[in-house]
């Protein structure tokens, strides 16, 4: 887990460093924000990962000389198949047409939409079709 | 049920986990979070969507072959080379990069059973999916499709210029597929960081798993500035904001500013992936492991980071950004890519190399990207870029760019095509179409190149009728109809060879682990996997007498072992 927090910690520094650097000497705001919301990227998830990694135990993955039967278990829940991706897919489609097209389209849209986070939802706590 | 999986190697012969029984035909299709088929479906929608723009693009060089073409009429012609440059760059070049082939090859090369958030995995292809559509839908409206370019800058955007609904459509359209894209991004991030098999650290990561990492991070970092960028776009148009027209105090640069913080990184967004695909062809090919491993990480985050800090090289002529920060970033950028350049060379260096397709595309690759590359630096010259900004020297620069990222792509698909159907492409047929390709891109550049020096601009649709500006031209139509037949020619290899060469687990004895599984991978991905001591785990576990040696490590030592042993 080390290495990944480094890697954003360090992406992190980067653009805090550059944000500094460029918004000092341009004195433009739009680039100067978006650098400065680069820094957090890096930031927030790198220190987040960059604290457990310190109180965790390294896994199976972080250790050289893991054998495969170090990383015995249940690897996750993987859901079999769902069409509520395909839902929301449709719902979201419905809803960038109401932009273009007239307002009516939000209806259907949003009722996809919800109809897929409900859907999705419950079908995650009973576990999915396989 | 949920599948609640047990890891691969534990050699279970559970006939649940071996012969998944899911819906069949287009129910499988919509219903499926399979990350295999998922990718599969990225690849088809993402080469028919390279065929389309490539239609554009023959038009294009159709009405350009003489000076005062009437193909299409000059307002058509807008659209077509709006629509040219978004159907390649936002619905080709971009989801085949972290749609396709990394959505099939990532997990199997860490050794993970799927990507880490399957429903999200599917709801991103239905995202590009509808998001493509919704784009190309304005072709059918009556106002035509958006005819802005495809960079989209304000005050060409606005209503008073753009009135009909191709627009919206566009804006639309790219909110679509930039959620597709953002959710990949934390897909991938998501999967690399926590699907791996043990062992696999991330020094042991294939350079390709590598590049997709990085690619996943600038898609996080670059993507949410774009959409921010659409909603206000929309917002100007129809909300009565003024966030970017001078009349209401707003500022026009200010789009290019936003668009180009994403519009850079986008470069790298599409290239890292082909950088990663390339380097695993080369290692294989030349049947040595990658020269300078960790220098190649290091250079993919090097660019990487250095992207962020160049937008507004594309914006040297505006006259409001800061010339000397933007061009020194964006020449520091050659120092990684040519540490790239120098390892490809070093990894093929006395190597055997086996000149199949899929490395005479790699190598193709190489060479074509070499020459955009350069002529990138001359861009980064601010005195330069005043000089050739906007003419065609700018175009041929972006297109040696974009087509090297072809061949990459297309050395992906031959590379690992047989992974995930099962049977290899047609060799003979192959090769003819990379030389149709390799050849046709340089006669299609190169004249470009010249035309841009000798100052005409891009994005018109007729020409001075000058001897020399005919014949230049007309070689560069000529380049692109070559570059089209190649493109066919794929298509009928995939025919003629549809099922009929047997790949095998390994036919090109790689490295990775994808190799290890079968072709095409079980449900989940792999029965066992094989202990993970290097990068190349299949590699050693099929040659342990040439295993890879420890980074540090030399040969002379490993000798010097076995000897005393």
């Amino acid at each position: 887990m080390k290495v990944e927090a480094k890697i954003l910690l360090g992406l992190g520094l980067f653009f805090g460093l550059m944000c500094l650097v460029y918004w000092n000497w341009s004195l433009e705001n739009a680039g100067g924000v978006m650098m400065f919301a680069g820094m957090l990227l890096g930031f927030l998830p790198g220190g987040y990962y960059y604290w457990w990694s310190r109180r965790m135990a390294p896994r199976p993955e972080d250790n050289p000389n893991a054998t495969q039967s170090d990383g015995a278990g249940v690897v996750g829940a993987f859901p079999g198949s769902s069409i509520f991706p395909f839902v929301m897919g449709m719902g979201a489609f419905f809803v960038v047409l109401a932009l273009v097209f007239g307002i009516w389209l939000l209806v259907p849209g949003l009722a996809l939409v919800v109809w897929s986070l409900l859907g999705g939802t419950a079908e995650g706590r009973r576990g999915g079709q396989h | 049920m949920t599948d609640v999986l047990e890891p691969a190697h534990v050699e279970h012969h559970d006939a649940d986990h071996e012969e998944h029984h899911g819906a069949t035909g287009i129910l499988n299709w919509l219903t499926t979070t399979d990350h295999k088929v998922i990718g599969l479906s990225y690849t088809v929608t993402a080469v028919i969507m390279l065929v389309i723009g490539g239609f554009f693009a023959e038009i294009i060089r159709g009405q350009l072959a003489s000076p005062n073409g009437h193909l299409v009429s000059l307002a058509q012609y807008n659209e077509l080379f709006t629509m040219h440059g978004s159907v390649m760059i936002y619905l080709f070049a971009g989801p085949f990069a972290f749609g396709a082939l990394a959505n099939i090859i990532v997990p199997i090369q860490i050794g993970a059973p799927d990507m880490a958030f399957p429903r999200l995995n599917a709801l991103s292809y239905w995202l590009y999916l509808t998001g493509a559509i919704t784009m190309l839908m304005g072709f059918f409206t009556a106002g035509g499709a958006a005819n802005f370019g495809w960079v989209g800058y304000v005050p060409l955007s606005n209503t008073l210029n753009s009135p009909g609904a191709g627009a919206d459509l566009w804006i639309g359209g790219l909110l679509l597929t930039g959620f597709s894209a953002i959710f990949t991004g934390v897909n991938l991030c998501a999967t690399i960081f926590y699907l791996r098999a043990p062992g696999m650290t991330m020094f042991r990561m294939p350079i390709f798993t590598w590049n997709m990492l990085v690619t996943a991070i600038l898609i996080l970092l670059a993507f949410p500035v774009l959409t921010a960028g659409l909603v206000m776009l929309y917002c100007d148009r129809h909300f009565g904001t003024h966030i970017f027209s001078v009349a209401g105090g707003g500022v026009p640069v200010l789009w290019q500013h936003i668009f180009w913080f994403w519009g850079h990184p986008e470069v790298y967004i599409l290239a890292l992936p082909f950088f990663g695909m390339v380097t695993e062809i080369i290692a294989v090919f030349s049947r040595k492991p990658v020269f300078g491993y960790k220098g190649m990480i290091f250079a993919t985050l090097t660019i990487a980071a250095l992207s962020l800090g160049v937008w507004a090289h594309h914006m040297f002529t505006t006259g409001v950004v800061l010339l000397p920060f933007f061009s020194i970033m964006s020449l520091l950028i050659a120092v990684p890519t040519g540490i790239k350049m120098f390892n490809w060379i070093g990894t093929m260096w006395r190597g055997e190399i086996w000149f199949s397709t899929a490395m005479l595309m790699a190598v193709g690759f190489v060479v074509t990207f070499l020459i955009g590359g350069l002529t990138g630096i001359y861009l980064a010259s601010p005195p330069l870029d005043f000089f050739t900004h906007d003419t065609y020297f700018v175009v041929a620069h972006f297109h040696s760019v974009v087509m090297a990222l072809v061949m990459g792509g297309l050395a992906g698909l031959y590379y690992w095509g047989p992974k995930f159907t099962g049977y290899l492409l047609n060799e003979r047929l192959g090769k003819v179409q990379f030389w149709l390709l390799f050849l046709g891109t340089q006669l299609f550049t190169v004249p470009l190149y010249i035309l841009g020096l000798e100052g005409m601009p891009r994005r018109m649709a007729v020409y001075p009728n000058d001897p020399q500006w005919k014949m230049l031209n007309d070689l560069s139509s000529l380049g692109a109809f070559i570059i089209g037949i190649s493109t066919l020619l794929f298509v009928v290899n995939i025919i003629v060879s549809w099922k009929k060469y047997p790949a095998g687990d390994n036919p090109w004895d790689a490295h990775t682990l994808e190799w290890f599984t079968t072709s095409p991978p079980p449900h989940h991905n792999f029965y066992r996997l094989p202990q993970i001591r290097s990068e190349r785990p299949t590699w050693d576990y099929n040659h342990p007498e040439h295993r890879t040696l420890h980074h540090g490590e030399h040969a002379s030592d490993h000798d010097k072992q076995e000897a005393t042993v």
